[in-house]
């Protein structure tokens, strides 16, 4: 399956993404060159712990970085025409209509002022002109029903939605022109499970009827296992590893990914508690060699020297891990192995 | 001596709707006859969990003396800590520590870690003298396996979520309560470190003898350590009893839809069926007569209506759902507390 992906056209491309914050001691590398496709119709998960870049590289992506941040190098093309470097005023035909975002913490987002109707119209009429107008009721009703809310919605004030109806609301306005990528930044973090549930299947739901690509942002694993079709994970400003979701839940490859797996807590049975430690650098100032190597159980000399190229070790299953040696044939051994026979 | 070390009597917390009189103003019933009792040994780990507004973070601020209940009691070793003076107060308050959610918060960024270990042994009076002091800290540090050269001295900046909410788990043990309230010790900390805490808290309950009170929305993480669980619904218990039962056998059809909700780590195991939730106003309005869940319950009959069910034995020793489907079970458990 994930060959066959492979071969799909991609509709967003991220070649070598650097996003700096600028800071008095020198500049954060929040987001540190990171590569990667979105396929037509894929959920791209993007997990990573809090302060791995997630979200900056989604801000990155959608070109929409603010100072102290700057976008320090790299590409972004959506279908094949390069964002970086465009004048706002282009760009804002982009955003939207192209590249819609369902922000962090989206329900707190919503104009507290304004009708949520109002809110949509806005988003409608700003990329479509006057002439929108004339059947924008209609519309805004059925984008409401399409992510599951009661047309009443349409004449309340965001304090009168629960926080699920909210999170629907922006879930609505995102897809109100039909954009071909939508950006969820943890879109339902702060949501109790059961209305995180409803919410998470409302995406689902307009996802396939839609056919829209989608980069999910998050660090629930769980709630991954059930989304997206491809998983990123990132670790200090850095892709570590990206694969198919069943690969990466089923044979984590870079140490970790691994301990994210591992550290995911089962509701079916009662498991000894996996304890890591460490720290991690200091983001203005990576060490040598790879990111990983402080809190990496199985650091070895060359980890400390040279920062490992990513390596497709199976189809679809890029690392970014030293441990991973291609052999002559181009099948991939782990070091591991060999190290523990000698 | 009481053989209890908490016992909560019928705890109810209104919360009165200032400026009453407005159209939906109304008073916010937080917690509605509340019973909950810790041994004193063993030690346990009793999860509250309940989504927002189920009223665990009140419960967790009434056992810490936060605010006052409505009615009902809170007695901790016999002491109704409501009729306490003021001396048996600041012992309870020794006795029960808490370990807040935001590790970030709690810490003042101006002063070194050591400060939050010697504001509490000057409080208390721990220490005669800096040597006893600094092992002391030490001591507590080990606990959480912690070394105190590597963190005494530095500022809360320097140190991740993790370190710092064991560090909040030193500080707690260091007073040698009998009870830790943790209120979502965990959810602000990042998955792959969130096991070091877990695992301060079973090895304090277990080396140490500290009961812990754990209030969480996450059934997971209580799952791996909890003894008892006590699920809450917009104030009332819909369900409790041991933490492994109840999660892999769920009665009460809230929980068992919450525990269904919960996402499965596996992408071979996706959720089945979709669910529809009742608008917020729907499902507030059964609040006064009858089970609260009412609106939202696909079992729902018409004597769910007329009062709040009461908790109902199901087949273990301590497993109780309040619902009504489970009256066939004859005794309920209030009619026999009652005799």
């Amino acid at each position: 399956m994930s060959q066959q992906k492979s071969q799909k056209k991609p509709v967003l491309e991220v070649r070598g993404l650097k996003v700096y914050y600028e800071t008095p001691k020198g500049d954060v590398l929040a987001v540190d060159g990171i590569d990667f496709d979105l396929y037509e119709g894929e959920t791209l998960g993007l997990v990573g712990e809090s302060g791995s870049g997630k979200s900056t590289a989604a801000m990155g992506v959608l070109q929409l970085t603010v100072p102290p941040g700057r976008i320090a190098g790299g590409q972004v093309l959506l279908n094949g025409q390069s964002l970086l470097g465009l004048p706002e005023d282009t760009l804002r035909q982009f955003r939207w209509v192209k590249l819609a975002l369902i922000p962090q913490g989206a329900m707190n987002s919503l104009n507290p002022t304004m009708r949520v109707s109002d809110q949509i119209k806005d988003v409608i009429l700003a990329h479509e002109g006057k002439k929108a107008n004339n059947n924008i009721k209609e519309r805004i009703l059925e984008l409401l029903s399409t992510v599951g809310l009661p047309g009443r919605v349409y004449d309340l004030y965001p304090h009168e939605l629960s926080g699920g109806m909210k999170q629907r609301a922006c879930i609505a306005m995102a897809i109100a022109l039909n954009p071909t990528v939508i950006v969820a930044d943890e879109s339902t973090s702060a949501l109790d499970v059961v209305v995180q549930r409803v919410v998470a299947q409302t995406l689902l739901k307009v996802k396939e009827k839609l056919g829209v690509s989608m980069i999910m942002i998050g660090h629930d694993m769980g709630l991954m296992a059930q989304m997206v079709d491809r998983i990123a994970v990132m670790y200090a400003g850095k892709i570590v590893e990206i694969a198919p979701v069943k690969d990466m839940f089923r044979s984590p490859k870079h140490p970790y990914s691994q301990l994210l797996i591992d550290s995911v807590p089962s509701l079916k049975e009662r498991k000894p508690l996996k304890i890591t430690e460490g720290i991690t650098h200091d983001p203005r100032n990576p060490p040598p060699g790879c990111i990983f190597q402080l809190r990496c159980p199985f650091v070895m000399d060359v980890c400390r020297r040279d920062a490992p190229p990513m390596q497709e070790v199976k189809p679809g299953q890029l690392v970014a891990c030293h441990l991973y040696q291609e052999n002559q044939d181009g099948s991939f051994i782990d070091v591991r192995d060999v190290v523990g026979n000698t | 001596m009481s053989e209890m070390l908490l016992e909560i009597r019928n705890a109810t917390k209104i919360y009165k709707q200032r400026g009453a009189g407005g159209k939906g103003s109304r008073d916010v019933i937080a917690l509605q006859d509340f019973n909950l009792s810790i041994p004193k040994k063993p030690a346990s780990i009793i999860t509250i969990a309940g989504e927002s507004g189920s009223g665990k973070t009140t419960l967790a601020q009434l056992v810490l003396g936060f605010t006052h209940l409505t009615s009902g009691q809170i007695i901790f070793d016999g002491q109704d800590i409501s009729s306490a003076d003021a001396h048996q107060m600041k012992d309870y308050r020794r006795q029960v520590q808490a370990v807040f959610q935001d590790p970030f918060g709690v810490y003042n960024p101006f002063y070194r870690v050591e400060h939050v270990f010697t504001t509490v042994i000057s409080n208390f009076k721990l220490a005669a003298n800096p040597q006893s002091r600094r092992a002391l800290m030490e001591k507590a540090l080990n606990i959480v396996g912690l070394r105190g050269e590597d963190v005494l001295r530095k500022y809360p900046h320097q140190l991740s979520g993790g370190q710092r909410q064991r560090i909040m788990m030193a500080r707690a043990y260091m007073i040698s309560p009998k009870l830790i309230v943790a209120d979502e010790p965990v959810s602000m900390v990042d998955a792959s470190l969130r096991a070091s805490i877990l695992d301060v808290m079973i090895r304090l309950k277990e080396e140490i003898g500290i009961s812990f009170l754990y209030i969480t929305h996450d059934l997971s993480t209580a799952y791996q350590i909890g003894d008892q669980i006590y699920i809450l619904y917009q104030g009332t218990i819909a369900e409790k009893g041991n933490t492994i039962n109840v999660i892999d056998k769920p009665r009460h059809p809230y929980v068992q839809l919450l525990v269904d909700s919960v996402p499965v780590p596996d992408p071979d195991i996706k959720w089945v069926g979709e669910i529809n939730l009742p608008s917020d106003e729907e499902m507030r309005t059964s609040v006064n007569s009858g089970c609260r869940f009412y609106p939202r319950c696909p079992s729902r009959m018409d004597r769910c209506l007329t009062a709040q069910p009461p908790l109902y034995k199901i087949d273990e020793i301590d497993h109780q759902a309040s619902c009504y489907l489970y009256d066939e079970n004859e005794v309920a458990v209030a009619s026999n507390k009652s005799q």
